[in-house]
């Protein structure tokens, strides 16, 4: 399912994404108070490792940010820290996923690249592929699409509504087109908090465009 | 108004233009100097031999024995500083990055550190080798002169690190990487041309430097075959022979100099020709 989140600017769809991954742990203002239950597990005061609980949970930023090293690492990095060694292993584990992202058939004859050369749009699919080589149970992107072209922009909106068969997918846009084609849940953040909240098809029937308009002029 | 922005304009292009000009042309100047006065007394056996009985009256011999000191001396600081150092500004950024303050005063400190002068690290290392019962040698200079260049290492490194986008840090932490991983594994691959950067300016400051080796390291006229043995070096060479009043000293004092600095270049080659190569990876 696709879970979208919309608002005006500075009104904390980010931050909240941030609380997801626990991320927000590393930003020196924060103060951390309360509980966030992912899968009836409180995430902040879980047993489990910090760096677990992130793997869980796939990352999407605004800008694409390739790993410094070639194109087969950059999606081999996360399958090789959690200690898979097995060069025949990894090399099936990376074509998958980049098959999945629609990347391979671009990028096969120069994996040992470094992933800086790819295009724009091409980073942002590599950066799908490898965090979905962690096989995390969440996505979170955060405007995935604002940096992008419009062709590129749209492959990975096709590629969202692809994954979300498998895949619990949180996306952060200000795009309400966007979140119309794609959304299956909105949730409306206004001044930090949850102004709105329902199914996609509800919302939108019910005139969400002209209210969100209002708000953000 | 238009005609003044102008003026002002062509003013302030003359104005650099100036600037640049002159700094370049001393630059130049002060190596056309070392190369005029040093190539004549160059020659194959300065840099083959040890000084000979009488080498800083005229007679025969080189300064093998400096060469060789300076470079194990500079060689050995600077891999040890680079040993300490990197893991230092790797935990300044990536697990401190919390901590502002703190690292900040660390900041700080390290550029008190940076500008103390040469003589006060000598002298403190004079005074810790007497406290530990250590003689002169090559082991008591390479301390002193990691001690020395450490907070040069430290700061220009922490300088590249600070350029990694946050965005790439929370990348790497939500494929599962611990912050350590995310220290070694990718802040370190991203910033290994400013890394080299950091190598050499230390490397050129412990090559270069005179005065915290001249109680430290001590002078000799032969290669050291221990980090016990006292060693000589290149800036107290120059030095030494730059006081004789024979010609013939002087001129192979120039000579010193100009291989001091043809070293320094082709560490400086090297280490570009290293780094480019790795771009390419």
């Amino acid at each position: 399912m696709i879970t979208v989140i919309i608002g005006p600017s500075g009104c904390g769809k980010t931050s909240f994404l941030k609380c997801l991954n626990r991320m927000v742990e590393l930003y020196e203002d924060a103060k951390i108070t309360g509980k966030i239950f992912i899968n009836n597990e409180d995430i902040l005061h879980s047993n489990d490792d910090v760096a677990n609980i992130r793997k869980k949970m796939g990352l999407l930023a605004q800008r694409p940010y390739p790993l410094p090293m070639n194109i087969y690492n950059n999606v081999a990095y996360g399958l090789k820290i959690s200690g898979r060694k097995n060069k025949a292993m990894l090399y099936k584990r990376v074509e998958h996923y980049l098959r999945i992202v629609g990347l391979w058939e671009e990028v096969k004859d120069r994996l040992k690249e470094p992933a800086s050369r790819l295009s724009i749009g091409q980073q942002q699919r590599l950066c799908l592929a490898r965090g979905l080589a962690v096989d995390p149970n969440i996505i979170l992107a955060d405007e995935p699409t604002s940096a992008l072209d419009p062709l590129s922009s749209q492959i990975i909106e096709q590629k969202f509504i692809e994954l979300k068969k498998n895949y619990t997918i949180i996306i952060v846009t200000h795009n309400l087109q966007q979140a119309k084609r794609i959304a299956d849940y909105v949730l409306v953040m206004n001044q930090g908090e949850i102004s709105e909240e329902g199914t996609a098809s509800e919302l939108f029937k019910t005139g969400l465009i002209q209210r969100m308009e209002k708000i953000f002029t | 108004m238009n005609k003044w922005k102008k003026i002002e304009e062509s003013f302030f292009k003359f104005l650099m233009l100036i600037t640049t000009y002159s700094i370049i042309s001393v630059l130049l100047i002060i190596l056309l100097t070392i190369l005029y006065k040093g190539l004549p007394s160059l020659s194959f056996e300065m840099l083959t031999q040890i000084p000979k009985d009488g080498y800083y009256f005229g007679r025969e011999g080189g300064i093998l024995n400096a060469i060789t000191g300076s470079l194990y001396l500079s060689l050995g600081a600077t891999f040890l500083s680079l040993i300490i150092g990197l893991p230092v500004a790797l935990f300044m950024n990536v697990h401190l990055v919390k901590c502002s303050k703190i690292v900040n005063s660390i900041r700080f400190i390290l550029d008190l550190l940076w500008g103390v002068p040469s003589i006060v690290y000598g002298a403190f290392g004079f005074s810790v080798m007497i406290l530990i019962g250590l003689k002169t040698s090559l082991l008591a200079g390479i301390i002193t002169m990691t001690l020395l260049i450490l907070p040069i290492m430290i700061r220009a490194i922490d300088e590249v690190l600070r350029t990694v986008p946050i965005g790439l840090y929370e990348s790497a932490l939500s494929l599962g990487s611990t912050r350590s991983e995310t220290a070694f594994k990718i802040f370190f691959r991203q910033c290994i041309p400013g890394i080299v950067t950091a190598i050499l300016l230390s490397f050129g400051r412990a090559i270069g430097d005179a005065a915290s080796v001249l109680f430290t390291t001590g002078y000799t006229d032969y290669i050291p075959r221990s980090i016990m043995e006292p060693a000589a070096t290149l800036p107290l060479s120059i030095f030494f022979q730059l006081g004789s009043p024979v010609p013939e000293v002087k001129g192979r004092a120039y000579a010193s100099a100009l291989i001091l600095t043809i070293i320094i270049l082709l560490i400086s080659i090297l280490a570009r020709i290293l780094t480019s190569k790795f771009n390419k990876k």
